[in-house]
């Protein structure tokens, strides 16, 4: 298990590894936003949490392609079916991994960039923890995407097509949450409601991304 | 621990492609799979691998014992050599690669990034994994594929080693790889085409 997850870190560290795409692509999306909307401080900082959060979103949505498709290519996938370790844990690790290298970058990199788009002070603690509670369903959603992907060739179209619709739930409570704790609201529902499906997709998708992979390396 | 099948029936895309084949493989044992190209012989070694079902019939043995090597290494070109026998390694809960890397003389290439190796190099590494698996029967698909004279020499030795501590191994492969093997020939167990009122039967 443990050996797995350093693999993918390693892997994701070295060379056209794919670590950074994501942080990097959020960079631009803040960088061009304010840009894009103009110099109205008041508009960036009403529109800064879910900004933030789409971008966050995206940037996850760009590394999925990735996630399986070098591993199937290869034929470690193949092997690793054939190996000891249960598919559903070393997809849960894979996600894992790809949260590590992805989600949480993008989580402390929130705070910094936040500035860029002029996020109240009173927000940037909760888009932080709602980030920190969203992402990992991020990739677990995306793990099932891409075993659901995996095999075709330029599956990624597809695979941002299945996903997205998933993200949904997510990206409404998690940016509901963001955009009421940068207001000064009461932010109980929301985050609970994100917290949930973050335990539900954690705790389930693994086992559907497991049997999906099943059917496609046959 | 003895692979046997009885009665299997394959298929390949839905299609079946081998059916009624029935063979048993004892430990330290070796058996080729002969046939022509699109019979199925790496259907059958992926079905036994367990990575798709059988349509019909019985395989035992195969939980948790056949270490499977296809056409892909899998091989990360950015780690080492080192590196990427160390993971598969401790995939299979052992620790000690010194002996998969003297078998195919890995040990000039062991600091080396995988991507940096040739086509032959390459598929030493993949086959040196099949020694940090730990399990008593190997299916290999063209194990020989991009290997030199001297490397299959080396290949033929591990096979050896291998059956003479008990392991088994079930090998499709063309060429003659010097060793007591049985031959499955797989070509009598084709697949019938299912018959043609099946098509649009229903229609008609």
């Amino acid at each position: 298990m443990i050996a797995l997850l350093l693999r993918d870190l390693k892997l994701a560290f070295r060379a056209g590894g794919g670590f950074g795409l994501g942080l990097a692509f959020f960079l631009i999306v803040t960088v061009l936003v304010p840009l894009s909307v103009g110099p109205q401080t008041s508009l960036l900082a009403l529109i800064s949490p879910g900004i933030l959060w789409l971008g966050a979103l995206l940037a996850n949505l760009l590394s999925l392609d990735r996630l399986l498709a070098l591993d199937w290519e290869d034929g470690s996938l193949d092997l690793l079916a054939t190996a000891p370790l249960p598919l559903e844990v070393a997809l849960g690790i894979k996600a894992f991994a790809h949260w590590l290298t992805t989600g949480l970058p993008l989580v402390l990199a929130a705070p910094v960039l936040g500035v860029l788009l002029n996020l109240p002070t009173a927000g940037v603690s909760w888009v932080v923890i709602s980030l920190l509670l969203g992402t990992p369903a991020l990739s677990v959603i995306g793990t099932f995407g891409a075993a659901l992907t995996v095999g075709l060739k330029r599956g990624g179209l597809l695979l941002s097509l299945l996903v997205l619709p998933l993200y949904v739930p997510t990206l409404i409570f998690g940016a509901e949450v963001s955009r009421r704790g940068a207001v000064g609201m009461d932010v109980t529902t929301p985050l609970l409601m994100l917290a949930g499906i973050t335990a539900a997709a954690v705790a389930l998708l693994p086992y559907a991304s497991a049997a999906v992979l099943r059917v496609n390396l046959r | 621990m003895t692979l046997s099948v009885t009665d299997l029936a394959i298929t390949r895309g839905g299609l079946p492609v081998l059916e009624g084949l029935s063979f048993a493989l004892p430990a330290g044992q070796a058996m080729v799979v002969r046939g022509p190209n699109g019979i199925g012989k790496t259907t059958l070694l992926r079905t036994l691998a367990g990575l798709q079902p059988p349509l019909r019939g019985q395989i035992s043995g195969n939980e948790d014992t056949i270490a499977y090597a296809g056409h892909a290494d899998g091989i990360k070109p950015t780690l080492t050599v080192r590196e990427n026998l160390s993971f598969w390694a401790s995939v299979f809960g052992l620790k000690d690669i010194t002996r998969a890397l003297l078998a195919y003389d890995l040990g000039e290439l062991s600091e080396r990034a995988a991507g940096t190796l040739s086509a032959g190099q390459k598929r030493r590494l993949g086959l040196s994994r099949l020694l940090v698996t730990g399990r008593p029967i190997w299916v290999l698909d063209e194990p020989t594929v991009s290997l030199d004279k001297n490397a299959v020499e080396m290949f033929a030795n591990a096979v050896h080693t291998h059956l003479a501590v008990g392991g088994a191994a079930l090998i499709a492969t063309h060429i003659d790889l010097g060793l007591e093997a049985e031959l499955l020939d797989v070509t009598p167990f084709r697949a019938k085409p299912a018959p043609l009122d099946d098509f649009d039967g229903v229609f008609l």
